[in-house]
């Protein structure tokens, strides 16, 4: 039943084309013919040769040979001896193959209408040829006779047309009732019975052509076929050579053809030869053109043909029948077309015809007047120095407050920017980077800009007014302690701070007029600064919290506004205004994660759950159905931020506040990317966090105060405003216990691990090829391996400690041990090396090893430099109390610096001042 | 190839060298069984690829166009091909039997660290230095991944996959696992730069080692802390950690030439083993540690590399230029069909 039902489903199904026959049982599948024995044969099974591509194959003889298939003897022969051979004509034929014989060969053989049977299209040469013997005949009008003796070569269309009352010569359709544009009998149209003497004939086509009765209808008049004759020469358009009959009878013939000169010049052509005065027949000697050189009778013969019987002006063609050429186009004429063609001097070509109407006269404008004020003078705008962003946005903004303000319709053509110009002509804004920040904002911002812009300067002299009345009013202690150590902090680099170019409060104009002023009296050194601007209904917190934000604003905006635009990631967050994409959720603090991993409290406490979205085709590879099926976003959803509030930047928690510019910048740096990576986490066991904690502010702190040249660090002030005391990192006491500590742990050992490593690696550096082959290779990471540089050596196992200590006493350091120093300069867990220590790297070919020197050289040219700065901010630093111990480690370096490269030495003689000016 | 034997009712761990191969290619990065453990890889950093029968101890192929060390190497289900990640920045993908390079991955900005197919060998997922898990879709050909996962902070140093789950060990101190299927992203946090994760066998756990020398064992759903197993040194190097055939066992590579291995369940108070050359811990603690087992010594240099046969006792280990091949006591060499 199974097998029947499927049977009946197979019965449904529809098949096309003829199945291939079944397989017999042990029949072996045939072969594919293989590639070179595939043979191209013709329809008789015979291989087809290919010879000559312009012949499209025409092959002869027995593979292009005399030969035949039998041999040089052909088959026919026969010997004479006993039989005499018949002669055998040979034709073409018995040289061809049967193909070119066929119907579409080159000697075909079928049967095919001859010429008398064929269609009655006509040949019009031809036709004019047996007109012509018809005429010259010594019967006139005998041709005509053949006609009528002839076959009919009427087709069948013709002669329906006829049964319906058509004649030659005729147009097919309704009569008309008009004048009847006169055709003249075609050359080409057989003329049947006698010729009439054409001087009749045409004196009656005349008349008729006078006489217009009114009841008459005509026929429609007959198309013209398109004058199809392919040009053949090169002569030029409508160019008509001299008529051969007329050029060898000469002048005189021309002359003497007088006779029907009122009538027909066709007719008078066409029989012209027969008129001649001297009488001759042509037709009947059977001369075709000319006689013989020296025959008597020809005295013509060496008549020249003077140039004067040719045109030599081009004007209106004689009233000729312009069948002076053999090909050329007949053409239809009334006696009225003369009048009408007066514009036209010229023969119109064939398919031409003149226009009805004359086509309109050009209009021809005069040039614009120039205005009586004009001055051809261009008037160049002032050149803005290249890079100078602050003068663009000065610019920018004078563009966009300033001049704004005054009548745009005043305004000169000149002083509008591309922008300007833009809207005024109303065209869409050009995707792509805004030129300036200024063009972030909207027409809106900008006008508050410019708001602001004037009320700040109200303000301005409604303070001078007010300056002698201090309102402490609202001073309170804090405000006021913050204000002075802000003001300690920041110095002389406040000089610059604030200026206008960039309002970082831009969206509350009364918050970024008081940040103005505040900034100002900053310069100015008063100490109560913020104090006056305070808005009166201010809670004491929003003060604090504003006057810390003021702070951090003043610092920011100060470094940032000199090289802001450098620092923009424009291809990233151009598409709106003032919004960033911001990862959604982030990972949080890792601070109590880190106390929960130390408490061994994994689970919630260390584990952060985020949404997710994987991309599609990733979900499909993964045979797993897309979560999210209707959302397109890929990764951790995002959120927009403001992208210029101070407090975006604030939640990131700073380090330490008493870090002075380097570090701040570097902050801004990882803020400006948008995406906070935190620096690698460097894994220290327990006891040593906190010492590693130590170095690293240690050497922070050195480094800042290289940097910048001033008193030593203040620790930062434990609360700085209300609001923001409980945002303080912890590190504040952490740092200032590792100060306490610092004095009086002796550091010699730990700097020794640092910076002794380094140049004992300058020395036989030879050794560590994994390490450099780690090298981060990307810029960005620049900062993050800086910082590695002084962590992993401090958080290093006890196995580096004792490494250290070998190089210190000078011995000869290990390859291991070298190596495992390296490794600590590595970017993440390194690789191992090829080769234990035991080994001595005696396995490590060579030629490897001096490649990999080379290609590190640079990369570690830029690290020593580094190395070199900090040590020197170490030296500084603990000049005092390491006095000899310092000169010792100088010698040291600076030995094996020399060892090196020139450009390292030169590093080493320069003083740490100028090093840090590079 | 066929095991015969019944296995045995406990587990036996590999103590037995069966199998030494020197390699000849640097220093070994890594090396890999295939899906079913009759062929692995190594991976050498004389940017060659081989492919060996580690049973018979016989070279089978050598697959060269890396333009830097090889770091690690994947052989997808069906053992058509391979795929590799190196220092070059690239990830390859190879045909197994031409020994070409079928498609190559271009796109990382730091050395592949880490590489794995999925189970069908559609897709490969790369891991990096430069911070990012990328995958590669092996089907069509376009250059760019898939999708990009860089919400690590620091470089990548091991990749697992499962069914639907990218596994993602970084050196910013999280385990990333990222669920395909409820499309949401676990970050564990663990604190020390992870050199090593992996799943175990039954999917519900998941070890991660660190660089403070400790193997930790997670539920893979709440992020709980189901063991730690220590004693063995792992501060500096990206070494490997394994879970043995049954899931028994938990394995890790160390510093010093062993390797060690750990019951998974089999909870002991204080440092295990009673190991003398083990430097004296600091004892955390309240949490359950792990039982030493075993500590296999390899060799004097590092361990760097640890591979688990998918379904026997059976060991690989890199060190230095070599591979060898463990198995369990009672394993004879002469019995090994094939």
């Amino acid at each position: 039943a199974a097998v029947e039902s499927s049977d009946s489903e197979e019965e449904d199904l529809v098949s096309y084309g003829s199945a291939l026959q079944p397989l017999q049982e042990g029949e072996r599948i045939k072969k594919p013919v293989p590639l070179q024995e595939q043979t191209v044969k013709d329809a008789k099974g015979r291989y087809q040769r290919f010879h000559g591509a312009f012949t499209g194959g025409f092959s002869a003889g027995y593979f292009n040979t005399v030969g035949t298939k039998e041999g040089w003897t052909p088959s026919a022969f026969v010997s004479s001896r006993q039989k005499r051979a018949g002669r055998t004509i040979l034709g073409p034929e018995d040289f061809m193959d049967e193909e070119d014989l066929s119907e579409f060969g080159i000697a075909p053989k079928d049967i095919t209408t001859t010429d008398d049977f064929a269609s009655k299209a006509k040949d019009r040469i031809k036709e004019k040829a047996r007109q012509i013997a018809g005429v010259v005949a010594p019967i006139p009008g005998t041709t005509a006779f053949d006609d009528l003796i002839g076959p009919s070569k009427i087709t069948v269309g013709v002669e329906l047309l006829r049964k319906m009352g058509w004649k030659e010569g005729q147009g097919i359709g309704p009569r008309v009732k008009r004048k009847p544009c006169r055709q003249k009998p075609d050359p080409t149209v057989k003329i049947y019975g006698c010729a009439l003497p054409p001087g009749l004939s045409e004196g009656s086509e005349e008349e008729e052509d006078e006489y217009q009765p009114e009841n008459v209808t005509f026929a429609p008049k007959d198309v013209m076929p398109v004058d199809l004759t392919p040009k053949e020469n090169v002569h030029g358009l409508g160019y008509k050579g001299l008529d051969p009959s007329q050029a060898l009878f000469g002048a005189s013939g021309r002359e003497h053809l007088n006779l029907f000169t009122g009538g027909s010049e066709e007719t008078s052509n066409l029989l012209g030869e027969l008129r001649h005065s001297k009488g001759r027949k042509l037709g009947i000697t059977g001369q075709a053109f000319g006689v013989g050189a020296l025959e008597e009778e020809d005295d013509d013969i060496y008549a020249t043909d003077t140039l004067s019987r040719y045109d030599t002006v081009l004007k209106d063609e004689e009233p000729g029948d312009g069948l002076y050429g053999w090909t050329a186009p007949k053409q239809y004429k009334s006696k009225k077309r003369p009048e009408r063609e007066f514009k036209y001097i010229g023969k119109i070509l064939a398919g031409f015809s003149l226009a009805s109407k004359p086509s309109a006269p050009i209009k021809i404008y005069p040039p614009p007047s120039l205005p009586r004020n004009y001055r051809p003078v261009h008037h160049f705008r002032p050149v803005l120095t290249a890079g100078d962003e602050s003068c663009h946005l000065q610019k920018a903004l004078e563009e966009s407050t300033g001049k704004l303000e005054s009548d745009p319709t005043h305004q000169s053509r000149h002083a509008l920017n591309a922008a300007q110009r833009r809207e005024k002509l109303g065209e869409t804004e050009l995707k792509g980077p805004a030129p300036s920040v200024l063009e972030y904002l909207s027409e809106k911002d900008r006008e508050r800009l410019k708001e602001v812009k004037q009320a700040s300067e109200q303000q301005m002299k409604a303070k001078i007014v007010s300056q002698q009345s201090p309102s402490s009013r609202f001073q309170s202690a804090s405000p006021e302690d913050a204000t002075h150590k802000w003001q300690m902090l920041l110095g002389g680099q406040l000089a610059n701070a604030g200026s206008s170019d960039f309002k970082p409060f831009a969206k509350n104009p009364e918050k970024q007029i008081r940040y103005e002023n505040f900034v100002k009296s900053l310069k100015k050194g008063e100490k109560d600064a913020l104090a006056r601007f305070f808005d009166p209904t201010m809670t004491e917190w929003e003060r604090g919290r504003e006057q810390e934000e003021f702070f951090r604003a003043a610092v920011f905006y100060r470094s940032s506004s000199s090289s802001l635009s450098s620092r923009f990631t424009r291809a990233k967050y151009e598409d709106d205004v003032d919004k960033v994409e911001v990862p959604r959720d982030q990972e949080n603090d890792i601070d109590d994660k880190e106390t929960a991993v130390k408490m061994k409290m994994f689970g919630k406490l260390t584990r952060d759950n985020f949404e997710w979205h994987p991309d599609k085709l990733l979900c499909k590879r993964f045979n797993v159905r897309d979560p999210y099926p209707d959302s397109s976003i890929v990764g951790l959803p995002k959120v927009k931020r403001d992208k210029y509030s101070v407090f975006n930047f604030l939640t990131v928690p700073e380090p330490t506040t008493s870090v002075t510019q380097a570090a701040k910048e570097k902050i801004q740096e990882s803020n400006s990317l948008k995406k906070p990576k935190k620096s690698s986490r460097w894994d220290v066991s327990d006891k040593e966090k906190e010492k590693k904690d130590s170095i690293s502010e240690f050497i922070s702190l050195a480094r800042s105060k290289a940097d910048a040249q001033q008193q030593p660090p203040v620790p930062a002030p434990e609360e700085c405003g209300t609001g923001t005391t409980e945002t303080l990192p912890t590190e504040v006491t952490d740092e200032d216990k590792n100060q306490e500590e610092e004095s009086g742990r002796p550091p010699m050992d730990l700097f020794k691990a640092i910076f002794v490593s380094s140049s004992d690696e300058k020395s036989s550096s030879s050794e560590e090829e994994s390490d450099e082959e780690q090298q981060p290779t990307t810029s960005e990471r620049e900062s993050e391996t800086t910082k590695q540089v002084a962590v992993p050596d401090s958080s290093s196992s006890n196995l580096q400690e004792s490494a250290t200590a070998t190089t210190d006493s000078g011995v000869s350091s290990l390859p291991a041990s070298k190596q495992e120093l390296d490794a600590a300069e590595e970017f993440g867990p390194k690789l191992p090396p090829a080769f234990s220590s035991g080994r001595f790297c005696k396995h490590l070919d060579k030629k490897e090893k001096h490649r990999k020197i080379k290609e590190r050289h640079k990369a570690k040219k830029e690290r020593k430099r580094k190395k070199e700065k900090k040590k020197k901010h170490k030296k500084q630093k603990n000049k005092g109390k390491h006095k000899n111990k310092k000169s010792e480690k100088d010698s040291s370096s600076d030995t094996t610096d020399s060892s090196d490269s020139l450009s390292d030495m030169d590093t080493t003689g320069l003083s740490p001042k100028e090093l840090l000016r590079r | 190839m066929a095991f015969p034997r019944p296995r045995p009712a406990r587990p036996e761990l590999p103590r037995q060298r069966v199998q030494t191969l020197q390699c000849g290619q640097g220093a070994v990065r890594a090396a890999r069984f295939n899906a079913d453990g009759n062929y692995c890889l190594t991976c050498g950093s004389d940017k060659t690829l081989k492919l060996w029968n580690p049973h018979k101890g016989t070279a089978l192929r050598t697959y060269q166009g890396h333009g830097y060390e090889v770091l690690d190497a994947a052989g997808s289900f069906d053992n058509s091909q391979i795929c590799s990640g190196g220092a070059d920045k690239a990830v390859a993908l190879w045909d197994v039997t031409t020994g070409q390079v079928v498609r190559k991955y271009r796109g990382h900005a730091g050395k592949v660290n880490c590489v794995q197919f999925n189970e069908e060998a559609t897709v490969i997922v790369s891991g990096s230095i430069d911070s990012t898990v990328r995958c590669w879709d092996c089907r069509s050909r376009r250059p760019d991944p898939i999708q990009v996962l860089d919400e690590a902070k620091d470089g990548i140093s091991s990749v697992k996959l499962s069914a639907h789950e990218i596994l993602t060990g970084s050196v910013d101190g999280r385990v990333r696992r990222y669920d395909l299927r409820s499309g949401q992203l676990c970050s564990d946090y663990i604190g020390s730069p992870i050199t090593s994760v992996c799943f175990s066998k039954d999917g519900q756990c998941v070890l991660a080692a660190s660089l403070d020398s400790t193997l930790r064992l997670l539920d893979k759903d709440t992020g709980e802390l189901l063991g730690e197993y220590t004693g063995h040194r792992s501060t500096t190097y990206r070494l490997d950690c394994v879970l043995n055939e049954q899931d028994t066992h938990v394995g890790c590579a160390s510093e010093d030439g062993h390797v060690y291995f750990w019951d998974l369940l089999e909870v002991r108070e204080g440092p295990g083993g009673g190991l003398g050359t083990l430097p004296a811990l600091a004892e955390p603690p309240c949490p359950p540690q792990g039982s030493l087992a075993l500590s296999l010594p390899v060799g004097q240099g590092v361990v760097q590399s640890l591979a688990f046969h998918p379904r026997l006792s059976c060991l690989l280990v890199a060190t230095q230029g070599q591979v060898t091949l463990w198995r369990e006591d009672t394993f004879q060499p002469q019995g090994d069909p094939d």
